[in-house]
């Protein structure tokens, strides 16, 4: 089987896993657009809002073990995506009032951020590993995940369906939010220059609480489609978040259309080379593809800068 | 804090503050926007928390500030509560958390909570009390540390106990100062390198560290490893290579990404750290996987008519440590006031001055992540030819401990990682059988929280570190080398 063969497969694999980073990434860029901060803790916003909404959607599973369908099964992923979402939302909250907000009344160092980030992102997933066990956590099918069609002879799940279906729903959402909305124009007033932004009387503060909420949003209802697919454990986090991350980068960090683009470039990049070379690598290469790009061109495909791009 | 330091000389002295600061728009955007001054989050003891206060008056107490301060406590406590509560599994997901809330410790958190409540809201009477209560006790030892000549009065006290100690305690604790403390007070002298003097932040710091040990167990091995060497060496000749590799490797690394924000240089190594664990973990037929490399040689010499072999004692490699850590300390004080480590504190301060006045910017950064990453091979061959060891020993977590070390003993002060390494390991050490290992990391995140939030300087501050912090806290200068501050501070 060459890789021509599979390329389509391997194409819809990609475009899948690329939508759930694009989510995640879309975190990392609005923090970063508003606060010039990467957000270290925003993988544990991801784990928490994962186990969130996996825990609520199998509380409401059948105890029989039945693949429930219908309207059930829209219902559940419903639930499990609210569910994720507000947890992620909450912990999004906490995280930049416990270990952000005390820093910037202060204006500590920018060094100190990171560092406090780390600190709340280790506790985090140590107290999420004692309080949930350190084992792989599976989600039972919401759904009959079967194929619903076929595209140049590869199949598409409906899993697959679901999760790109929603996950571009919510890009296309946060793309109208951030562009159109009046929140949109404080969040990217903030980004375009804060001190200006404060004189025309945008509220900076709520910007900012704002900016984490709706990407801890984002994150949980993304976490809650990544448990759907692979599972949910303590430390799931670290290796998705460093791909956001790589995704916010490669389209250009601060720019949400960019983080979306490098959410879908990243997942085919990855599916394919993941074929290539050798599944167990696959890790690897979005990290090679940080470093090219930081080589290459820093400012990613489609620039920094969230107030000019929305 | 409570004593105002003399600006050390080249940050500007506290005459420069008043103005400036003026000039920086004090109602700034975290003042005038929304709730100002409120300072809810647990407490915070601002620049503006202690000294002007009015009279005390038992209204301060129901004061909405006071009162959400209290909230928070609260809030701290049943956290508390849950982290030193039972272990729960995801079939029953808050259970654990449950039982932590419904049950008699919950009390005593919560009384704890309210007792620092109310020291805080004391704070400034107590405060006082305090100082005059400590003076005699602070003054002798903070004016031996102030006159010259006096520091080394002080060291030499604390050398002398480094080296008494570990002749009063079990095998166990002398192993644990061995592997645990010695070894880690080595990696924090050289992540402080990183963060305490460039100003940067490196996550992937135990990744040299392991380069050093897998360098270790090719060269001197046989048998170690399924890849080794064609000869083999003494581990004391692997010292030099692990260190020309591990510098290396930072040079490889810091190269293309210190071009760019700092901020960047921390998930890179971070991405580096987590790829060097997963190839020594995964590459069985190179570094023999997950099961380890096992047979290293010990330490040992035969020279000019010495001859000596380090062997499963750890009292030997105690102070063969303590040896390597005290002239570290020198060497690392001396490039601290050397050209190189001047051009550094540049480099935090204000980086664009210092490139404006000559200083190569990208080179200096480049050295000390390069520097860093060298003292962090060289403690792997300590460590590789002290104990078998295996990928466990190079995790993301072991990375992040480094960090919560240098953080919390003070970054920038060499005294205070080393004494940071002592306290945090020490710490693990006495709670070895209370707590599970895993579950260590929940305390140091949230020290590290803690640090960041109330103590950034760090135990045992460096001076001009902390006079650095303080500045720009006023608006002044930098701290690091990561760029402009975040939005949203009081700028």
């Amino acid at each position: 089987m060459g890789f021509l063969d599979q390329f389509w497969q391997l194409t819809i694999d990609g475009l899948m896993v690329g939508s759930l980073y694009a989510v995640i990434a879309l975190g990392y860029t609005l923090v970063y657009g508003v606060l010039q901060l990467i957000n270290f803790a925003h993988s544990e916003v991801f784990m928490l809002g994962s186990f969130g909404g996996l825990f609520a959607a199998r509380a409401l599973l059948p105890d029989d073990g039945s693949v429930p369908g219908g309207l059930a099964s829209v219902g559940l992923v419903a639930v499990g995506l609210g569910v994720g979402a507000i947890c992620g939302g909450l912990a999004a909250f906490t995280l930049e009032r416990v270990a952000y907000r005390p820093l910037r009344r202060r204006s500590a160092p920018r060094l100190a951020y990171l560092i406090s980030a780390i600190g709340a992102s280790l506790f985090a997933v140590n107290l999420a590993g004692k309080e949930f066990g350190r084992q792989n956590v599976d989600l039972p099918d919401l759904f009959h995940n079967g194929t619903v069609f076929t595209v140049f002879g590869a199949d598409v799940s409906t899993q697959s369906l679901v999760i790109f279906a929603v996950a571009v729903a919510m890009l296309i959402g946060l793309d109208r939010l951030v562009a159109g909305t009046r929140l949109g124009q404080g969040i990217r007033a903030v980004a375009q220059d804060a001190d200006t932004a404060v004189l025309m009387g945008v509220n900076v503060e709520r910007i900012i609480i704002v900016t984490f909420v709706v990407g801890g949003l984002l994150a949980g209802a993304g976490g809650f489609l990544y448990a759907m697919t692979f599972n949910a454990s303590y430390s799931m986090g670290f290796v998705p978040g460093v791909k956001a991350f790589t995704a916010a980068v490669l389209g250009g960090i601060g720019n949400v259309r960019g983080a979306m683009l490098g959410g879908l470039l990243l997942g085919l990049v990855e599916s394919y080379g993941g074929y290539l070379f050798q599944a167990s690598y696959k890790d690897v290469i979005a990290f090679l593809v940080l470093v090219a790009i930081l080589m290459i061109r820093p400012s990613g495909l489609l620039g920094e800068r969230l107030g000019r791009a929305a | 804090m409570s004593t105002p330091p003399a600006g050390p000389p080249g940050t500007g002295g506290g005459a420069a503050t008043v103005p400036l600061r003026i000039a920086g728009s004090p109602a700034g955007p975290a003042g005038s926007s929304g709730s100002a001054g409120s300072s809810g989050s647990a407490g915070s003891s601002g620049p503006a928390g202690g000294p002007a206060r009015p009279a005390w008056h038992p209204s301060v107490l129901f004061a909405p500030a006071r009162l959400r301060q209290l909230g928070a406590l609260l809030l701290v406590g049943v956290l508390a509560a849950i982290v030193t509560g039972p272990t729960g599994n995801s079939d029953k997901p808050l259970q654990a958390a449950k039982d932590s809330i419904v049950d008699v410790r919950i009390v005593l958190y919560l009384g704890l909570a309210v007792a620092l409540w109310v020291l805080l809201v004391l704070g400034a009477q107590l405060r006082g009390a305090l100082e005059r209560v400590s003076a005699p006790v602070r003054a002798p030892v903070g004016a031996a540390y102030g006159r010259r000549g006096g520091p080394i009065v002080l060291n030499l006290v604390l050398l002398a106990i480094a080296i008494v100690a570990p002749m009063v305690v079990s095998t166990a604790a002398q192993q644990s100062m061995v592997n645990d403390i010695g070894i880690y007070a080595l990696l924090a002298l050289g992540l402080n390198v990183v963060v305490g003097y460039a100003g940067l932040l490196d996550l992937g710091y135990i990744a040299f560290f392991a380069i050093g040990a897998y360098a270790t167990a090719y060269f001197t091995s046989q048998t170690a490893m399924p890849w080794h060497a064609p000869f083999v060496l003494n581990p004391f000749f692997v010292f030099p290579i692990a260190l020309i590799l591990a510098a290396l490797a930072g040079v490889i690394l810091g190269a293309p990404t210190l071009r760019l924000r700092g901020d960047y240089l921390a998930i890179v190594t971070l991405g580096f750290g987590e790829i060097i664990h997963l190839v020594a973990n995964n590459a069985d037929n190179i570094t023999n996987g997950a099961r380890g490399a096992f047979g290293v040689p010990h330490l040992s010499i035969d020279l000019l008519g010495i001859d000596y072999k380090w062997g499963i004692d750890p009292l030997p490699y105690y102070y063969l440590l303590l040896v390597i850590i005290v002239v570290v300390m020198i060497a690392f004080g001396r490039l601290e006031r050397s050209r190189i480590g001047r051009s550094w504190a540049a480099i935090r301060e204000d980086e664009i001055a210092a490139e404006a006045t000559g200083v190569a910017t990208l080179r200096m950064k480049l050295l000390a992540f390069a520097i860093g990453a060298s003292v962090s091979g060289f403690a792997g061959v300590l460590f590789a030819s002290k104990q078998f060891f295996n990928p466990q020993s190079f995790s993301l977590q072991a990375s992040f401990f480094v960090v919560a070390v240098v953080i919390f003993g003070g970054m920038g002060s060499r005294l205070g990682v080393v004494v940071g390494a002592v306290v945090l390991q020490g710490l693990a050490f006495y709670l070895r059988d209370k707590v599970p290992p895993a579950d260590r990391y929940i305390y140091f995140g949230a020290i590290i929280v803690i640090m960041m939030i109330f103590r950034p300087q760090g135990l045992v501050p460096s001076r001009r570190r902390r006079r650095e912090i303080q500045l720009v806290e006023e608006g002044i200068g930098a701290a690091d080398s990561l760029g402009v501050a975040p939005t949203g501070g009081q700028r």
